[in-house]
């Protein structure tokens, strides 16, 4: 019958409509948390300045430096500028300056300079992936608008650096792994 | 020479009918043979009318700088399933001359005309020779190995100007312009007359009818795109039209392109794998199955049983995602606007939170490597699949299903528009949901199993109409044969580990050249690589179905009205990263 | 009122009887509260961020919630246009058209790392490194591609940008006439035609451009 599938649609999407209400007052307190999940019947939307999605641990942005604060209040970057993560970057990226004993300019473990052009980043996470020393992550914090861009958007090594901690947050369960695959390692040694 | 062993008897049969013209390909590592240019219109013409070898897949060119050599590779199947036939064609690197094949498989139409314009091959009796992907005018042909582009910086990756002595220097500070452009020596921007699109007009006026009687009609040509809401993306099509009848239409592409082949020939193999997520943004997954199972045909590796598993959710889920996806939009295409997307879409963002679970990222996921996966998939994770795959999905796909089949707007709008009979469709080397809505029952994964699609029971879709309500319907179907398979997955999957070796960032890859191929949402993806054993690859060619789908976009199209025009590209479901690569 | 603490700052004392009863507020203020709160985009994506634009559009991000919801196709009614994805030189010349044909007040949000410096995809000969050398741009969004709830951070640093506008300083009530962006022309390669006396003297001449191109081979031509 004509007009019978135009009512069928309309149908549909009353009963899309309607249903937000019915899991508001059948659903408790958690209805409002369920919205956007799997479990959501009707309104999907997630507030998103008042409330966020949750990232999941493996969320990747812009890769950042681990490093660690020293007695003396310096950072100790895990970074030893073995250049896998510049040889490996698709995008070639990653710049990264060894630095040079003063005295006998022989290499040391140890960069200098770094530099992300976040401009060329693709956020795939294979230099986190690849890096053997645990020292370059992928961070969480997608706000990264901004109103210019010029130098500002190559990251130099100050502006990458985020302490230990703050990746031991955002990734509690590989930071885990890592710690205890270190453990295993320095055990045989003492 | 003829029986060797393992060697596709049709082969041998080729041998002996050729024997002059057609010899065994002799490199370790290649297969196919080599034809003479001379020969090869009847070659070809013996392979499609004997032997029955009607799909042509793909064609395409191998530069073998310094040598003076190019290459043409003609890749063909049976649509009915077995093996692949491989030709090549050689032809010298100054002035190459190859003669067409289109006259024989209308799908070459636009693979023709894209090694035109990346290799600069001419093909003597091509009906429209036009560059496809850059506009007239541009020097040189790109893909050329001794072709540099601006910001060229050095042959392969890794550059050395990174470690250890790198500095944040932005390529344009590098080039005299402070942009990525680059001139012949004798370029006067005042005098220069630029083509500006006249060769497509021309091309359009060419296809008005002579006037007849006293009635005179007038002509107009349209332009739709590539700034337009329902091309998808940056797509153009440029119509000519009768009142609202469709007399010509020339699809004009590579407003996209981002040249992915050539960027993947100076990358190395990993490095490749998240450039494939950005081809076909709606099936990123599909993509890197693709590419995996390509470079690991070279490498000779073979994933462990759980990462087989892991590959397969994830393309059957990225499936359920892009045609959800395809059947909003097109809907969108036939007016409803907007209301089923956001339908769909929510089915889709879920979709898309265990892909950021699993693998990182939303579309851009990077997940597969050669010989296994990056990860495992978290158990909490497993479990929304489960929970999605038995009962959301299943009920909302019904809902869709319920609220758009049988509707009146729907079914008057797409019943009979755009056919494309099933002879038609194999001609113009159309494949996934177009070929089997055409009633050829073509799917890869039976066809030509890879990864464990033997061992999983599903049924390859297909319609017998072959038009867009069809399409529509084919993807429905698909979307519940996916969930199918998915059910099965989760059952089946076991425990073990996810990777064959240990993941390197500097794969050894033995010279010699391989074909992968899947079905992907949109039709089989392909990926023809070639190595020389060097850590990049020689040549990385993207069969893409997108692009090839829209060879017959045209076909479909005239002496019907420009609304339906619009809804027949909703219906062929093109994403523009692939179609111009 | 409470929702529009920024809105009541007139900038001097109000007596405490009147603050629960009146919002008192500047011209200016209120009248780029209006603004940027009815701020149109343009539907034109290019790329994969587009599909992250529509996801934001979307039932989960629901951009309307800041009065975006009208996505135009038309650049006549648009006031933002977020250059979602990779520039290419062949789509180069359409979106400068598509740019000048916008109206004034006008903003240009470039989403993702192609649209912002060439991305990943920024050595290829076919792609522009930023939109920002040919057409003004507000806001940067970098991400590839960055997540709807990037996008919408983004829309509200937007948002914070056209609040902090003056009228006093804004383009669009001046008498002078609107000057457009000169559109680039499709050549043996994309040239703008600002830059053609640039191009002229680099394209000729030969002596230098010799040594150059032993020396540091491919960077110019």
């Amino acid at each position: 019958m004509n007009g019978l599938g135009l009512v069928k649609g309309l149908a549909l999407t009353f009963k899309h409509f309607f249903s937000t209400y019915v899991a508001d007052i059948f659903g408790g307190k958690n209805s409002i948390r369920r919205r956007g999940t799997i479990d959501a019947d009707g309104l999907f939307t997630i507030q998103y300045p008042e409330e966020s999605v949750v990232i999941p641990e493996e969320f990747r942005v812009i890769p950042f430096l681990v490093y660690t604060l020293g007695e003396d209040g310096q950072r100790k970057y895990r970074c030893t500028a073995c250049g896998i993560c510049s040889k490996v970057c698709p995008t070639q990226c990653i710049w990264i300056t060894r630095m040079k004993d003063p005295e006998t300019g022989k290499p040391i473990t140890s960069s200098q300079e770094f530099y992300i052009d976040v401009d060329k980043c693709m956020n795939c996470g294979t230099c986190a992936e690849f890096c053997p020393f645990d020292a370059i992550k992928m961070d969480h914090d997608y706000r990264i608008a901004s109103y210019t861009r010029g130098e500002t958007h190559i990251y130099p090594k100050p502006q990458l650096g985020k302490p230990l901690e703050y990746y031991a947050k955002i990734r509690p369960l590989n930071y885990a792994v890592e710690e205890a695959e270190r453990a295993a390692k320095a055990q045989p040694r003492q | 020479m003829t029986d060797q062993p393992g060697l596709d008897p049709t082969y041998s049969d080729l041998l002996n009918e050729f024997p002059q013209a057609v010899e065994l390909e002799a490199r370790p590592g290649f297969t196919g043979v080599v034809v003479l240019t001379s020969a090869l219109i009847d070659v070809m013409t013996y392979l499609r009318d004997r032997k029955g070898y009607d799909y042509l897949s793909s064609v395409t060119a191998v530069d073998d700088f310094p040598e003076d050599k190019l290459e043409i590779v003609y890749l063909l199947f049976k649509t009915t399933g077995g093996g692949i036939i491989e030709l090549k064609v050689f032809t010298q690197r100054d002035e190459p001359v190859v003669p067409s094949i289109t006259p024989l498989y209308q799908g070459a139409e636009f693979q023709e005309r894209e090694v035109w314009d990346l290799y600069g091959v001419k093909f003597t009796g091509h009906p429209d020779l036009r560059r496809l992907l850059l506009w007239e005018g541009f020097s040189g042909h790109p893909l050329r190995k001794d072709w540099k582009e601006p910001f060229y910086e050095e042959e392969v990756k890794p550059f050395k100007t990174r470690w250890p002595e790198g500095k944040g220097v932005r390529s344009e500070n590098l080039n005299p312009f402070k942009d990525n452009v680059q001139y012949p020596r004798d370029f006067d921007p005042n005098t220069y007359e630029p083509d500006a699109d006249r060769s497509v007009y021309k091309l359009l006026e060419s296809q008005i009818p002579a006037e007849t009687g006293d009635f005179k009609v007038d002509h107009l040509v349209v332009n739709i795109g590539p700034q337009h809401p329902s091309t998808h993306g940056v797509f153009r099509m440029a119509a000519l039209l009768e009142g609202e009848k469709v007399l010509a239409l020339k699809p004009v592409i590579g407003y996209l392109h981002r040249n992915h082949e050539k960027i993947g020939e100076r990358n190395t193999f990993v490095q490749n794998m998240p450039f494939t997520d950005r081809m076909d943004y709606l099936s990123s997954m599909s993509n890197n199955f693709g590419y995996a199972i390509t470079v690991e045909k070279l490498l000779g590796v073979k994933p462990p049983e759980r990462a087989e598993y892991l590959r397969v959710m994830m393309a059957e889920l990225t499936r359920i995602a892009s045609h959800t996806m395809a059947i909003g939009f097109l809907l969108n295409d036939l007016g409803a606007f907007f209301t089923p997307s956001l339908y769909a879409l929510e089915e889709r963002e879920l979709i898309l939170d265990i892909f950021e679970s699993v693998a990182g990222s939303r579309m851009m996921c990077n997940y597969f490597r050669f010989g296994g996966v990056v990860r495992d998939i978290p158990e909490e994770t497993l479990k929304s699949v489960k929970k999605l795959v038995e009962d959301r999905l299943p009920r909302k796909v019904d809902d869709l299903d319920r609220y758009l089949t049988d509707n009146e707007i729907v079914r008057v709008r797409c019943e009979g528009i755009g056919v494309l009979t099933a002879e038609e469709a194999i001609a113009y080397s159309a494949s996934g949901p177009i070929l089997r809505a055409s009633g050829v029952p073509y799917d890869i994964r039976k066809v030509d199993p890879y990864s464990i699609y033997d061992r999983l029971e599903f049924d390859v879709c297909y319609r017998q109409h072959g038009d867009v309500y069809d399409r529509y319907l084919v993807r429905l179907d698909e979307i519940r044969q996916s969930l199918r398979i998915l059910k099965q997955v989760i059952n089946q999957i076991p425990e073990g580990p996810i990777m064959t070796g240990k993941v390197q960032y500097m794969v050894k890859v033995p010279a010699g050249e391989a074909y992968g191929r899947v079905e992907g949402p949109r039709g089989e993806l392909g990926f023809y690589v070639v190595s020389d054993g060097k850590p990049n690859p020689k040549r990385y060619h993207v069969r893409a179905p997108s692009m090839i789908n829209t060879t017959s976009l045209e076909k479909m199209c005239v002496g019907g009205k420009i609304a339906d025009a619009v809804t027949i590209l909703g219906a062929v479901d093109v994403v523009l990263g692939e179609v111009d690569r | 009122m409470e929702a529009n603490q920024d809105l009541y700052k007139p900038g001097y004392e109000i007596p405490e009887e009147l603050r629960q009863q009146v919002t008192i507020t500047t011209l200016e203020r209120i009248y780029n509260w209006g603004r940027s709160n009815s701020m149109w985009p343009m539907m034109f994506g290019l790329a994969c961020c587009a599909i992250e634009m529509i996801c934001t559009a979307a039932s989960r991000y629901d951009f309307s919630r800041f009065g975006m919801e009208v996505m135009r196709p038309s650049p006549r009614q648009a006031d933002v246009m977020i250059v979602a994805g990779t520039v290419t030189k062949k789509m180069l010349p359409q979106i400068v058209r598509l740019y000048n044909q916008m109206s004034l007040p006008k903003y240009v949000l470039a989403m993702g790392a192609c649209a912002c410096g060439g991305g990943p995809f920024k050595e290829g000969y076919n792609v522009v490194p930023g939109i920002d050398t040919y057409i003004p741009v507000d806001v940067y969004v970098t991400g590839c591609p960055p997540t709807p709830q990037g996008l919408l951070n983004g829309l509200l640093t937007l948002q914070k940008k056209i609040k902090m506008e003056q009228m006093k300083e804004t383009g669009w009530y001046s008498k002078e006439p609107v000057v457009e962006v000169p559109i680039p022309i499709l050549g043996p390669d994309v040239y703008d035609p600002r830059k053609s006396d640039l191009i002229y003297t680099e394209t000729h001449k030969p002596e230098v451009l010799s040594t150059e191109e032993s020396t540091m081979e491919g960077e110019s031509k």
